[in-house]
């Protein structure tokens, strides 16, 4: 095992070109788990902390780029929350203050959990993820990303690089399940939007199908929309929840989103 | 492989296995075993360090990523041979049982108090929501946060009339004491 430390966006893709088979690592929440209890022992790792491109995020043109090593701390602070509020709210409500000051919305991307708490409000912005190798750039949408349980669509020579996202403006919010308020995986989440310009209603839930999944309608469908959207969720029974408790959190969570936003 | 590293002020290096935590390498490597090994996944706190000022879980940082960087644990808190205001607080206050859980909630506190020198029962509650304990029920911690909060406050309201004085100890470190 070796771990390979990058100081540029450069020197990291060409390493991965490299290293196909290297694992990246930024802050380490999910890896570090996977090693310590000897569940992954890859043969590189890749740590990205010192690629300082990575770091931060920028605006032009009003398209908001957050680089993927945005911590959700960063995404909860006050100028960024103001742009994005559910994925602030969706940030605060990540573990605990030691793993927001670690985690990264670009690792919660990576992890391509079903239950990742940024991924719902990204989708529900219509967000597109940023990805790179040696040769070039491509950007997919979140919602095409997400392939799967943990399942994403970045190459072994790509890593990804950013998020880009021009904030809607609209009013949203994001809820959460769990039995408390600190260090919980998603039982079930939801973002929610009221887009008035474009007349519409946007819900995204996670931890209710193999992947999180974004759900429209027409802003005068408010009343069936609860409905709608444990309808279009897929869940199952596990440790955290049944699939029967899923969806009818989903339709309270989206009836009192709604309430949320819409008053 | 190397990595070198600021533990408590003190220049440090230690070779370590890839895949070895920060929290392995302080405790069995550096001698410093004041941050307690539970969960191993970010769930109980108790290995909680100041890693480059910030609040971290020490399981959870890769150790080649503490290479060039500065770790504070428990040990480094306080000027040498006196305890910081935060241990002296739980100690005052009973907020210590088994003890287990104590070294990860002071840093915890310390750091909260860096950031909020004054912060509401709502605040505490955030702040230490990462960091377990089984015995005290939490109210002791909370009072102890308390105590140390309001120790600060004296603390600074001398520290302006004593402007000046031990200009030296300002610079080393502290800002965690």
């Amino acid at each position: 095992m070796d771990v390979l430390t990058p100081h540029s966006l450069e020197e990291a893709l060409a390493l991965k070109a490299e290293h196909p088979d290297a694992v990246p690592i930024q802050g380490g929440t999910d890896l570090m788990v996977e090693l310590n209890f000897d569940r992954a022992r890859p043969e590189t790792i890749l740590n990205l902390n010192e690629v300082a491109e990575l770091r931060g995020w920028t605006r032009e043109n009003g398209t908001l780029r957050l680089c993927s090593g945005l911590t959700y701390a960063e995404a909860m602070e006050p100028e960024l929350a103001g742009l994005l509020p559910a994925l602030a709210e969706a940030s605060r409500t990540v573990g605990s203050p030691q793993i927001r000051m670690r985690g990264t919305i670009g690792g919660n991307l990576g992890t391509a959990s079903p239950a990742g708490d940024a991924l719902p409000p990204l989708l529900v912005e219509d967000a597109e993820v940023e990805l790179a190798n040696a040769g070039g750039t491509r950007t997919l949408p979140v919602s095409e990303f997400l392939v799967g349980p943990k399942k994403s669509a970045l190459a072994d020579d790509e890593l990804i690089v950013a998020v880009r996202v021009m904030p809607s403006k609209a009013r949203q919010t994001f809820m959460k399940v769990g039995p408390r308020n600190a260090m919980v995986i998603a039982v079930c989440s939801l973002a929610l939007s009221a887009d008035r310009e474009r007349e519409e209603l946007r819900a995204a839930f996670g931890s209710a199908g193999p992947v999180p999944a974004l759900v429209t309608a027409s802003l005068s469908e408010a009343e069936a929309f609860p409905e709608q959207v444990a309808a279009a969720s897929s869940p199952i029974d596990d440790v955290r929840g049944t699939a029967a408790y899923r969806r009818h959190a989903l339709k309270v969570l989206t009836a009192r989103a709604l309430e949320r936003v819409l008053t | 492989m190397k990595i070198d590293l600021t533990v408590n002020g003190e220049k440090r290096d230690a070779d370590v296995w890839a895949g070895e935590s920060l929290l392995y390498t302080l405790r069995e490597q550096l001698g410093l075993p004041g941050s307690k090994n539970a969960c191993e996944q970010g769930e109980c706190g108790s290995c909680s360090v100041l890693l480059d000022g910030k609040l971290v879980c020490a399981c959870l940082v890769l150790a080649a990523q503490a290479d060039g960087h500065e770790v504070v644990t428990v040990e480094g808190l306080g000027e040498e041979g006196e305890l910081h205001r935060v241990q002296e607080a739980f100690a005052e206050t009973g907020a210590v049982q088994c003890g287990f859980c104590t070294p990860g909630l002071i840093v915890a506190t310390v750091a909260l108090l860096e950031e909020k020198p004054d912060p509401t029962d709502d605040e505490v509650r955030e702040a230490l929501s990462g960091n377990l304990c089984r015995c005290t029920g939490y109210a002791k911690i909370f009072d102890a946060v308390r105590t140390a909060a309001a120790a600060g406050a004296e603390t600074s309201a001398g520290a302006e009339t004593d402007a000046g004085a031990g200009g030296e100890a300002a610079e080393n470190g502290a800002s965690y004491s």
